[in-house]
């Protein structure tokens, strides 16, 4: 008998088919209409987005519109080619440049996404004798870059800088040599919670190895000129690589890597996931190249915190449970079970408000989570509306 | 002092303790997915646990090899002795 290979996916399958059908199933959401950074028509119902990722609302920004359009006239759709062939255009050398002007940094490289950034940096640069230490609870995309490379996997304890020392002084009694590669992110994103980038970075110097950094949550949030959490804690001199990606608060797509390493861009030549797939399409990079430009010397990360605060203290006066303080852009109330979450998913969306539906395994510790990410955009007014729908809903359910 | 590969077994059935909700007896050929119930979640925890406890590094990449208590024990063995 032949196997058939989809026979892995039975209870996947299975799962899945459990949950409604049509509008009532929280991962098959399709917007019909999209009117603002913060509204759309969703199974023909205008609804508030609570749950996209959009901090700046930078997705209709009119100049990052207008740059994108000038582009698209000028350059056409696409570039039909890796950036090591034909798919270098200036802009992309441009968006490169201004990169390192918002960084502060020697070399930057745009990647098509920010997973392949991860995926590349990460598998590219630690090699079969080098050790990857990265936080428990890292983004799929940091373990897909482990899985992807050769060199020895180790895990310490999510934010716990005494269990990293821990972990890297076993490696270096063992491997006094061996080059290292500590992976930590800004701003996680399910709870919304910094890392103590500081000591989680002193004590990977202490043992000479690489502190590379995930901003993807934190660029334009955090930091004086919105440089991520290591500006924000003033310990960007003990990063050295610093990834990020263009697909939330820059609102388009596209990743990039920067650092002051001075062979960094070698990493052209030999880094799979930069080489062999098609660079961005221009007008996507004029965008991003605008809106790094606003970022820098907006406040709107000023609004964007207060709107957070509002949403997060008013559910937790409520009395929910909260996974989040306010201190990112994130809002998160706990949801003991999964089918209560589902349901509340779904109530919500009735109401004219989509979050996130967050649940194992992309929650750390088998949490799941009603998950808001807020906007500049947003109005206090929306703010109110989430949160009296949120509160009716709980009591509906119980939950409060 | 070097331990065997039976001794390291005992003392990892002692750090499973608080992992073996349904205290079951524990073999050599138990296994931490169907016979203890563990989540991918759990199961990392409880070799954080034994890494600790031996004072040993035990890289992620094997992982997917250890289903066994007793492949834990052999694993933690051939680390001891590198
Ligand atoms: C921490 C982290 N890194 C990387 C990514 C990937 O970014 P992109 O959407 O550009 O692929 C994400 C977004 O999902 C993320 O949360």
């Amino acid at each position: 008998m032949t196997l058939d290979l989809f026979e892995k996916f039975n209870t996947t399958i299975e799962n899945f088919n459990q949950l409604p059908s049509g509008e009532l199933n929280p991962f098959t959401v399709v917007m019909d209409k999209v009117i603002s950074p913060t509204e759309a028509i969703i199974n023909g119902r205008k609804t508030i987005l609570a749950g996209t990722n959009n901090y700046m609302g930078m997705t209709y920004n009119k100049q990052c519109m207008d740059a994108a359009i000038e582009a698209l006239n000028t350059f056409g759709t696409g570039t039909t080619g890796s950036r090591v062939l034909n798919g270098t255009y200036n802009g992309h050398k441009k968006l490169e440049a201004s990169l390192n002007d918002f960084y502060g940094t020697d070399h930057a490289i745009v990647f098509s996404t920010g997973y392949q950034a991860n995926l590349g940096v990460i598998a590219t640069i630690a090699g079969p004798k080098d050790y990857v230490v990265i936080d428990a609870d890292s983004h799929a995309s940091i373990y897909d870059g482990c899985a992807m490379g050769n060199a020895t996997i180790v895990r310490f304890t999510h934010n716990d800088p005494e269990n990293l020392e821990k972990r890297l002084a076993r490696i270096r009694r063992k491997d006094p040599e061996a080059g290292i590669l500590v992976v930590i992110e800004g701003v996680y994103s399910m709870l919304g919670d910094q890392a103590p980038i500081k000591e989680l970075a002193e004590a990977s110097k202490k043992h000479d190895a690489f502190v590379l950094v995930d901003e993807a949550h934190s660029i334009g949030v955090f930091g004086q000129t919105g440089r991520g959490v290591a500006q924000e804690q003033g310990v960007e001199h003990l990063v050295d690589f610093t990834i990020g990606t263009f697909s939330k608060s820059v609102g388009t797509v596209g990743g990039y890597c920067v650092s002051n390493h001075p062979k960094f861009d070698v990493l052209r030549l030999v880094c799979r996931p930069y080489v062999f797939t098609a660079s961005l399409p221009p007008s996507v990079v004029a965008s991003a190249t605008k809106a790094l430009e606003l970022i820098k010397d907006s406040n709107l990360r000023v609004k964007l915190l207060e709107n957070s605060m509002r949403l997060n203290k008013g559910l937790a006066d409520a009395g929910f449970n909260m996974g989040t303080t306010g201190e990112s852009p994130i809002a998160a109330i706990i949801i003991d079970e999964q089918n209560t979450a589902i349901a509340y998913w779904q109530m919500m969306m009735q109401e004219g408000v989509y979050v996130n539906l967050a649940v194992p395994p992309a929650t750390p510790n088998g949490l799941n989570l009603m998950r808001c990410s807020l906007s500049a955009a947003h109005t206090f007014e929306q703010i109110d509306y989430m949160l009296e729908k949120f509160i009716s809903v709980g009591k509906n359910l119980a939950v409060l | 002092m070097t331990l065997n590969t039976s001794e390291i077994f005992d003392q990892i059935c002692e750090i499973m303790t608080p992992f073996n909700i349904k205290a079951i007896s524990i073999k050599t050929g138990t296994t931490f997915a169907s016979d203890l119930e563990l989540d991918s979640l759990a199961v990392m925890d409880m070799l954080a646990a034994i890494e600790d406890h031996f004072d040993v590094t035990v890289p992620l990449n094997i992982l997917p090899d250890l289903e066994t208590v007793g492949q834990v024990a052999e694993a933690i063995k051939t680390i001891l002795d590198e």
